[in-house]
């Protein structure tokens, strides 16, 4: 299974398996690694499972989709690298992957 | 004696308040009681991924497995409390067991209303709210039935599309004039009629049931005016209604659910309440709310916790909604009732538009369509009770990002 590192404002690290389809929020989220609220549940309706993607992950994460976009916008202290992680889907190719998590979600 | 919290309810609101309450320091024993089988999980995904088949069951768990256990959190699931001893301290459960609290949380949710009309406990016809509920209609799209539903509320309409998806006839009948007319304004209800009646769609408005009939099951729908609708299943979405046995059988204070003050505290002060069972006094609306939404249990049993651990918080957060239909995202901030104005921001025509409602130049709340960003900039206007410009609220050129900051 893949690994994804998910790094706490704090520094702290949680490297979790997560399985190949589902997104990068529920894997947080099934291997309760603090600082991702997901609030809707992965409806893509409330930001609170923002992250910053790893610049080196960038390419194999993807663009954001414009809906997503616009989201990010509220999300807080947005950056370049910024996604909703419930829109981003575990694939093979993202084993590796490193993202960073916001000190505060919503 | 141990400090012993008792949380009845295993749903979005008990899972929170259990979290919430650990999170907060509490270091007793947490038993929490659920009348389903099924550990907490969300709702949402009922009348829509996991009823049309494409969400596997395990993704529905609001916590994974190992969550209760590390957190010390004994969840007892099948089991229905009985009644509550306010005086022993103590619920009582079904099975005649005793669990003793010094602190209860009542999560008892909102079962959906049932229909009374002739017929209505024929085989066949269906209501959504659990996991049990929503595996029993999976059949019926499965077989690209001819459905009909009762209600045309978010439950309904929802169904409604999963049900056109997977190929069914799909009648919908609702006794008032537009759709969604309980929670939204006329420029949704007309954008969504236009798009189920597009998506095949029998809509009927205005329209009453009379009852069902059919030997041994379900075959028609008996609308009051006459007309009769030949069906293989129904789907009843006619609202929810707090589930508040428990509490009035203990004398705790009721309005319009188990009555709670701005903290989530009842009428007893080593009871809590949050979610779909509970009404509260909202401040930014100055009147008292239940509000049936996943935000509103989470954020009500995120308080109810932390005070339930000696906390001093308070319950203000916006109110906010949102509904999947076909591929339209309906999110809503707010609640719209006694607005003076109405702006629309976007073109309904394009699908991507938003509605303000406004009163006294603030805004009460915001339907938006296929709009993220304006539903998110609208929380932010409605909590801080910013006085908007209506026309400058219409004009496309104005940036909400400026509005909202």
């Amino acid at each position: 299974m893949p690994k994804i590192t998910y790094i706490e404002h704090n520094g702290t690290e949680h490297v979790v398996e997560a399985q190949v389809g589902v997104s990068v929020m529920e894997a947080a989220v099934k291997n309760m690694v603090p600082g991702i609220d997901a609030d809707c549940g992965g409806a893509c309706a409330c930001a609170t499972c923002h992250v910053y993607v790893d610049p080196a992950w960038l390419d194999k994460t993807g663009k954001a989709e414009p809906m997503e976009e616009s989201m990010l916008d509220f999300a807080y202290q947005p950056k370049e690298n910024s996604r909703l992680s419930c829109q981003i889907t575990v694939r093979a190719e993202l084993d590796g992957l490193i993202v960073r998590l916001p000190e505060f979600q919503g | 004696m141990t400090e012993q919290a008792v949380i009845i309810g295993a749903g979005q609101a008990g899972a929170q308040g259990a979290q919430s309450l650990r999170a907060a320091g509490f270091s007793g024993r947490i038993v929490m009681l659920g009348a389903e089988p099924a550990p907490p999980y969300q709702r949402p995904p009922l009348s829509k991924a996991y009823l049309q088949g494409t969400l596997a069951a395990e993704r529905l768990a609001l916590k994974p497995h190992a969550f209760y256990a590390q957190n010390g959190i004994d969840l007892r699931l099948g089991v229905r409390a009985r009644r509550i001893d306010r005086s022993a301290q103590r619920v009582e459960t079904e099975s005649g067991d005793a669990v003793a609290y010094d602190r209860l949380l009542m999560a008892t949710g909102a079962p959906p209303r049932r229909l009374n009309c002739p017929g209505a406990e024929l085989p066949g016809v269906h209501y959504l709210r659990t996991i049990a509920d929503c595996e029993a209609l999976r059949p019926v799209l499965a077989k690209a039935s001819r459905l009909v539903i009762v209600g045309a509320g978010y439950i309904g309409l929802e169904v409604a599309a999963s049900a056109r998806k997977a190929g069914c006839a799909v009648t919908v009948l609702e006794t008032q004039a537009r759709v969604l007319q309980r929670v939204a304004g006329p420029e949704i209800s007309a954008f969504l009629d236009a798009r189920h009646r597009a998506e095949g769609v029998d809509l009927r408005l205005g329209a009453r049931l009379s009852g069902f009939e059919g030997r041994g099951r379900i075959e028609r729908a008996i609308l009051a005016a006459g007309e009769i609708i030949d069906c293989d299943a129904a789907l009843v979405g006619v609202g929810a209604a707090p589930e508040i046995a428990l509490a009035v059988e203990a004398g705790l204070a009721i309005d319009n659910g188990v009555a709670t003050d701005d903290q989530a505290r009842t009428s007893d002060p080593a009871i809590w309440a949050a979610g779909d069972c509970a009404s509260h006094p909202s401040r930014l609306y100055g009147r008292r709310l239940r509000l049936e939404s996943v935000a509103n249990a989470i954020e009500q049993a995120k308080v109810a916790g932390a005070n339930m651990a000696g906390g001093d918080v308070t319950y203000d957060a916006v109110p906010w909604f949102w509904s999947d239909q076909y591929d339209i995202k309906l999110q809503t901030a707010g609640l719209a009732e006694g607005a003076d104005a109405a702006v629309v921001r976007g073109d309904p025509a394009l699908a991507r538009f938003s509605v303000w409602s406004l009163r006294s130049g603030r805004v009460l709340a915001v339907d938006a369509v296929n709009d993220p960003a304006s539903f998110l900039a609208a929380k932010k206007i409605i909590a801080a009770k910013t006085p908007i410009d209506a026309k400058s609220l219409a004009d496309p050129a104005t940036d909400l990002k400026s509005l909202a900051s």
